[in-house]
């Protein structure tokens, strides 16, 4: 019971101080937006908005999430407040789910935002919203691993911008969000089944256009292991390098 | 008194091939204020850290309330406080926001949490500055609200890091005042300082912690007494020389003289001294005395005999000062 307390208080914290800011929310809407905005402009003819809405979605979750630990977490433990919760009779698993829930909680609105514009825009008819919802919900938490590992790999918030970056540039563009890994040059094919993101980005093309390429449990399977791995390894790293 | 709640057994850290603390071993007494004194540098912040389970031993074994501090960290953080050594709470929350939420991280539900962080603000005179953000309190205020935050779920053994450290004059007296009554409510009291009057003032025992070695511990009356075996005489003159100093020790064989600054010697002498003598001296040496002052020990003078280390070390800052 009072660690379930304590698991809510952080998550509420961390939701009012920097979820809900207005910088961090807008970034959830003007992201995708742009994003549009850009391969509209580079097709030069009105792109099918369905067509890009999963690559667009992903995005906002890899980007949303990833950025947001960089605050939560390199932040404060610059700020040495992370220190408290360290020191807090909570185990050291559930500090962690509480400092990263909120992130994917702010990653899985991101991920409807632009469904939300697409909705006014076409019709949506059709998308199979279970495995897409799943689809996010599996996005989300594996970027946010992502986003810890990070975070706790570095000391400086500029650092966590960058090292993130290392990851979701090449991301943007191997892991079939707008070019579909099929024509990606064969030397480069490889590397995208490394990624973690070329399997959610497939989990959202088939539920919503049903033209991806790899079987739904093998997606699901390779999100999920790709989860534990990063929260683990994480962890372990907390454990050595913080608690020192 | 008498129990001993927190018990450290050749602690030992190493950060790669440096020696932070060296097989440090001490007790702590339930109901006391134990002072760790030392230089910045001598490894007080580590040995906290150890003790409240931020950093782990290299070697040792800690019991804290009767529970394996190693082992059972997470049951002993329930039920001790710890006060950095940088007020560390959230900038852009309120005073009474901080505490709240410091209270939630220990199970606290939302009334109770909440009657006393208000409790609290009162009891240390934040009420009304309760209300502002953190990052507007002034250096004195913070720290205060740094304490309130350590003692939200009432722990029975407080953590303060160099408590008054870069803290006005007013606040400090104010935070030492804290700590007293806190202590006087049954809170065992473990803090840090390299300020010897601070030590002297609040300290019931204190351990010396120099270049990561725990030198003595002992209680403030006992290492006293050691030094009053001595007699000390501080005289001021209109001035002296070394060959004056020189004809004062065959003169007076058995005590020693120093000198204090331009003006003052000390004199050290096993017994009592018969004053009659010295001024006769010093009348026949045609030097006018002005002052003659007995002087009781201090905790200083006990530190750089047990230590060795020069007073000026100890009173150095730490360079980048803290917030
Ligand atoms: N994480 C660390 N890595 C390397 N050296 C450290 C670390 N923490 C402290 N030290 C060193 O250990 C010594 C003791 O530090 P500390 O415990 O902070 O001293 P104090 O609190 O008494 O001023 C210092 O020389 C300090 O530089
Ligand atoms: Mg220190």
């Amino acid at each position: 019971m009072s660690q379930l307390i304590a698991f809510w208080s952080i998550l509420m914290k961390d939701m009012k101080n920097y979820y809900l800011k207005p910088p961090n929310i807008s970034w959830g809407i003007i992201f995708p937006l742009s994003w549009t905005l850009m391969l509209f402009v580079r097709s030069g003819s009105p792109v099918d908005i369905r067509e890009i809405l999963p690559g667009v979605m992903a995005l906002s979750i890899l980007f949303g999430t990833t950025s947001m630990l960089a605050v939560t977490i390199t932040f404060e433990r610059k700020s040495r407040s992370f220190e408290r919760l360290l020191l807090a009779p909570i185990s050291l698993n559930l500090l962690m789910l509480a400092k990263t829930t909120g992130a994917i909680l702010f990653g899985v609105l991101n991920a409807f935002v632009p469904v939300l514009f697409a909705s006014f825009l076409i019709d949506l008819s059709g998308i199979h919203w279970v495995t897409a919802f799943s689809g996010v919900l599996l996005i989300a938490v594996t970027s946010t691993f992502l986003g810890l590992f990070i975070a706790v790999s570095v000391s400086e918030v500029f650092e966590a911008q960058t090292f993130s970056n290392f990851f979701r540039f090449p991301m943007m563009f191997l892991c079939g969000l707008f070019i579909p890994v099929s024509s990606l040059p064969a030397l480069l094919q490889p590397l995208s089944y490394l990624l973690p993101l070329t399997y959610g980005a497939d989990i959202l093309k088939q539920s919503i256009n049903e033209n991806g390429f790899l079987p739904a449990p093998l997606s699901f399977s390779v999100l999920l292991a790709f989860s534990l791995a990063l929260f683990t390894i994480s962890l372990r790293n907390i454990k050595k390098r913080w608690i020192y | 008194m008498g129990e001993t709640i927190i018990e450290a057994m050749g602690l030992c850290k190493w950060f790669g091939d440096f020696t932070a603390v060296r097989d440090a071993s001490f007790t702590v007494e339930a109901g006391e204020i134990f002072g760790f004194l030392g230089p910045n540098g001598a490894g007080k912040t580590t040995t906290i850290n150890m003790l409240t389970g931020l950093a782990k031993p290299t070697a040792g074994a800690i019991l804290i309330a009767g529970e394996d501090g190693i082992r059972h960290i997470k049951k002993v953080q329930q039920r001790i406080g710890i006060v950095p050594d940088e007020s560390n709470l959230y900038e852009d929350m309120s005073g009474f926001d901080n505490l709240v939420f410091c209270a939630s991280l220990y199970g606290m539900e939302k009334a109770q949490r909440e009657a006393r962080a208000r409790q609290l603000l009162a009891q240390f005179g934040l009420a009304e500055t309760g209300k502002r953000p953190f990052k507007a309190f002034s250096k004195g205020m913070k720290r205060k609200l740094t304490i309130a935050a350590g003692i939200i779920h009432a722990p029975r053994i407080l953590f303060l890091d160099e408590p008054t450290t870069g803290i006005d004059v007013e606040s400090a007296r104010q935070i030492r005042k804290l700590i007293q009554d806190l202590n006087g409510q049954g809170t065992t009291i473990f803090l840090t300082t390299h300020y010897i009057e601070e030590a002297e003032r609040l300290c019931h025992r204190v351990g010396f912690i120099v270049d990561g070695s725990v030198i003595r511990v002992d209680a403030i009356g006992s290492l006293m007494q050691d030094e009053d075996q001595a007699y000390r005489l501080d005289f001021t003159l209109e001035s002296h020389q070394p060959a004056l100093l020189e004809a004062m020790s065959q003169a007076f064989p058995n005590i020693q003289v120093s000198v204090l600054d331009p003006q003052r010697i000390r004199l050290l002498s096993p017994t009592r001294v018969e004053l009659a003598p010295f001024i006769q001296f010093f009348e026949d040496a045609q030097i006018p005395v002005y002052e003659v002052k007995l002087v009781h020990p201090s905790l200083e003078d006990v530190f750089v005999r047990i230590t060795g280390i020069e007073i000026a070390r100890l009173k150095k800052e730490k360079e980048g000062q803290r917030k």
